[in-house]
């Protein structure tokens, strides 16, 4: 049985039981000692891993003392921090960790991380109320009811301290874990404090650090997560092993709403390993003895499909709809000023930019395990959103939530894909067929081609310009609304707050205003969030169209976006910076160029600067991206760094390569063959600069995303002259050999 | 029955000589820390050493390998170049997801036996066949360099 993961820092109150290491064996404890190195890390001998209860560990940490949901101390002064938000790469666990122990004033040293189970009410995101993982809102929405949940507990620990030794709480401090009172020399670690702490009820406000005072936040301290990735020892959802468990993968009709129509399995049943085959409404999996088993199996399988309604889709029916609906006028997003009146003031241009669909393509493919008996319901997943999981399991077993247990491993990539519970809906299908617990493990394949799908966008934009300034502007933005299908009591008079975000509250000084929403569903291809969310399209659009208006007035990309930042100075500030770090100006060779892309995005200002090169048959080399970030107060600046550096590498990857296609119903692509990745012999030099500031944090996991494509673009355009309105990148344009569309 | 090398440790296994190496490792053997991302050797995740030689498994048929040694994640920090590139790994904190990281640190480990002080160009080309969704490949290619000095 695999229990509760958990990470530890704690050194050797570790306690010898705990170091046993049998690979690959579900509920072997994974702790080792002495892996690395302090670093720039607080705290000496760092252990790190997966750790288990165990009973002599329990019985030594009986009672604990948990005030709050965030976070437990034991009686042998181990702390452990409770995990609202699930861990996928970007850092969370380890900014989480540090955001509760600063205002605890806890030991770090001595920290372990928990996944909370799945609880909407004390684990709900505060800014959806649903337990989720996204839209970069970790850091965002819980700093400050994490930072008061650390500060409540750390106000008993004083009081009880108070209580005990009879003096005032003013004075008494903490520090490092332990209460001390200076005018008599006396501290106690906050576990001597347990008992008298039991029952009392921490002040509605705790008083909070000042952020000078912040011993933990600002440092690039080495994350929680990290030593067991570099060993093979961490168990992400599809490193499940269990007693007697049997693996299948499965094939769902290649064409989105279509059906099983029959299934001859006469072969597949023959092979060796394969044992069993499991028909369902609109897919097939087949279980067998290990993966190769199943795999085998399923490809001798015989099946004929209804292909439902959407049989004949192909991509140019999704544009061509797309492109009617986008000439329809929109519901009204943003409104300022006389917009009729803007547009007829100085030269009138118009664009037109459309984004690809995408998928998530997550290194870890999709899978899911789970054992479901008449009573009970377990299940191993990897997800970003936990409630759903069990509320998914609970409704295809028709068993009471409380009878489903999720485990929620680490992530091997989200970007979106795991904020959807379709592998679990499945996964729990096929159980119900199977007798023990079943791993359920997509190919490549499928999962590229049943994705849900970054959709097809369409932004059309307008704009004058008088005198160096915009005078009107109008954005339309044309797409699906995922909103209106994920959390539906969000999508309110016809507007999508995703589509829209970054376009309604652009940051430049506008006079008139008006941006507009049409929704419009891809026919046959579902849809779902995807990392960069609605503001990467219009932050393409936006700052591409910038770009254009610039230049058409003969101005420089960064000088005419400079006057119009009056009302922004952080984004004012991030300009100037990545300017000045680009030697932006400076000559460049032929077709070479450097594009400039502002933004304002999950309230984050960030300015970035790309410097390319393309070649006569319109190849494509990024020799270097500068980004400067203001996010606000940072918590792990290391964490930043990295979020940007792989953001914008993901960026970078949608708007070289990015493109999913249909055909016949169909998605064409299928791995990563015909679906691209960059590759590190591709990868340009990035420099990421922060921006000192003592503003509520920003989210920054998907800021990245956002500003490579539309800096990609203009320094294309400063290279050849050539402007880009379609992703991903046509390289035939590019050479001349065709004219843009 | 297979006879495996893996490890430093003789390993038998029931499984048909076509199995890809990597389904007999995660599967029958549980030594997960090899990783299943494409299954047609396009991304990485599931490399290997067979023979000091990074191979990716997932197209390696079990009955193939004879004596040759298998090296996993699990068992290339035995060796001084596994151990040095680990400890890279961490130090410039590379990882985020992680997933393609046990193929990542195969990838280099062979780099850096065949070629100590690789330049550029050797990284490029060691490393081109490892896929990282999350981007870590600014980092990758710096701690390959600070491995390579140690």
């Amino acid at each position: 049985m695999l229990h509760k993961s958990e990470f530890s820092r704690r050194g050797p109150a570790m306690g010898a039981a705990d170091v046993r290491d049998r690979p690959g064996e579900a509920g072997a404890s994974l702790t080792r000692r002495g892996l690395l190195e302090a670093g720039m890390a607080v705290g000496a001998a760092l252990v790190v891993g997966f750790r288990l209860p165990l009973a002599g560990a329990a019985a030594a940490a009986k009672t604990p003392f948990a005030p709050n949901g965030f976070i437990r101390i034991d009686r042998d002064g181990n702390v452990t921090l409770i995990m609202p938000q699930v861990e996928m790469g970007q850092g969370i666990y380890t900014a989480v960790a540090m955001i509760l122990a600063e205002e605890l004033d806890a030991d770090f040293a001595r920290v372990a991380l928990e996944a909370a189970p799945p609880d909407d009410k004390l684990y709900g995101n505060p800014v959806f109320g649903i337990q989720v993982t996204g839209n970069s809102n970790s850091v965002r929405a819980f700093w400050l009811p994490l930072r008061k949940a650390g500060a409540g507990v750390r106000a008993i620990l004083i009081q009880a301290a108070s209580q005990q030794w009879k003096v005032e709480p003013s004075a008494i401090r903490t520090d490092n874990g332990e209460v001390i009172h200076d005018a008599s020399g006396r501290r106690t670690g906050y576990a001597a404090l347990i008992d008298r702490a039991q029952g009392l009820v921490p002040p509605k406000d705790p008083p909070l650090k000042d952020p000078k005072d912040f011993k933990l936040i600002g440092k690039p301290l080495k994350r929680f997560d990290t030593p067991d990735k570099v060993n093979g020892k961490l168990k992400y959802g599809i490193d499940v092993m269990l007693p007697g468990l049997k693996f299948a993968t499965l094939a769902a009709c290649p064409v989105f709403g279509g059906t099983v129509e029959h299934v001859n399995d006469t072969k597949a049943k023959s092979l060796p390993g394969v044992r069993q085959i499991v028909v369902l409404g609109d897919f097939v999996a087949v279980v067998g003895d290990h993966m190769w088993a199943a795999k085998q199996g399923l490809a001798a399988l015989d099946i004929t499909w209804d292909e439902g309604p959407h049989a004949a889709v192909s991509s140019a029916d999704v544009w061509k709809q797309l492109r009617a609906s986008s000439n329809t006028e929109g519901a009204v997003a943003k409104s300022e000023g006389d917009i009729a009146k803007g547009l007829a003031e100085g030269d009138l241009l118009e664009a037109a930019y459309e984004m690809p669909f995408l998928a998530h393509a997550t290194m870890e493919p999709m899978n899911c395990t789970v054992h479901v008996t008449p009573a009970a319901c377990e299940v191993w997943v990897g997800i970003q959103v936990l409630s759903r999981a069990q509320a998914i399991a609970a409704k295809v077993t028709g068993l009471p939530l409380e009878k489903v247990t999720v485990h929620n491993l680490l992530i091997g990539g989200g970007f979106g894909r795991r904020l959807e519970v379709d592998m679990i809906d499945k996964a729990v299908q096929i159980a119900k067929q199977v007798e023990g617990p079943v791993k359920v493990v997509w190919t490549r394949e499928e999962d590229i081609q049943h994705d849900v799908y970054r959709p097809v966008y369409r932004d059309t934009l307008s704009a004058t310009v008088s005198n160096g300034r915009i005078a009107g502007w109008k954005h339309r933005i044309t797409g699906s609304s995922i909103i209106a299908r994920w959390l539906p009591p969000a999508f309110q008079k016809g507007i999508d707050i995703d589509a829209i975000d970054s376009a309604a509250d652009i940051p430049y000084d506008i006079p008139n205003l008006r941006v507009e929403y049409v929704r419009d569903e891809p026919p046959g291809v579902p849809t779902g969030f995807w990392r960069g969310v609605g503001p990467n399209n219009n932050v393409f659009a936006i700052e591409s169209f910038i770009d254009e208006l610039a230049r058409k007035s003969n101005k420089d990309p960064v000088d005419f976006r400079r006057g119009l930042l009056g009302k922004s100075p952080r984004l004012e500030a991030a300009l100037e910076l990545a300017a000045a770090k680009s030697a932006w100006g400076s000559p460049l060779p032929a077709r070479a160029g450097r594009g400039i892309a502002v933004q304002v995005a999950f309230g984050s200002f960030i300015a970035t600067v790309a410097e390319v090169e393309v070649d006569p048959h319109g190849e494509v080399r990024v020799h270097r991206i500068v980004c400067a970030v203001d996010t606000g107060i940072v918590v792990n600046p290391d964490t930043v760094a990295a979020q940007l550096q792989g953001g914008l590498i993901f960026g970078l990857t949608a708007a070289l390569y990015g493109k999913i296609t249909i055909a016949k119903g169909r998605v064409q692509q299928s791995n990563f063959n015909d679906y691209r990745m960059l590759r590190i012999n591709e990868t340009p030099r990035i420099e990421v600069h922060l921006i000192e500031s003592g503003e509520a944090p920003g989210g920054i996991g998907e800021t990245g995303v956002t500003a490579a494509p539309p800096a990609l673009g203009n320094a294309l355009f400063a290279a050849t002259g050539i402007r880009l309105r379609r992703l991903p990148i046509d390289r035939d344009v590019l050479s001349g050999k065709k004219l843009p569309s | 029955m297979v006879s495996l090398r893996i490890n430093d440790e003789v390993r038998s296994v029931d499984a048909p000589p076509d199995m890809p190496l990597l389904w007999v490792l995660r599967d029958i053997l549980g030594l997960t820390g090899t990783k299943f991302g494409c299954g047609i050797a396009q991304c990485g995740a599931c490399t290997v050493h067979v023979d000091g030689a990074p191979v990716r498994s997932c197209l390696l048929p079990v009955g193939s390998v004879g004596n040759r040694a298998i090296t996993t994640i699990e068992g290339v920090g035995a060796s001084p170049a596994g151990a040095k590139v680990q400890q890279a790994w961490l130090e410039l904190e590379v990882v985020q997801c992680g997933y393609c990281q046990s193929g990542q640190i195969m990838s280099a480990t062979a780099l850096l036996n065949a070629v100590p002080h690789p330049e550029d160009s050797d990284i490029d080309a060691a490393m081109a066949g490892n896929i990282c969704r999350c981007g870590t490949y600014v980092r990758i290619r710096e701690a390959i360099k600070h491995a390579s000095q140690v």
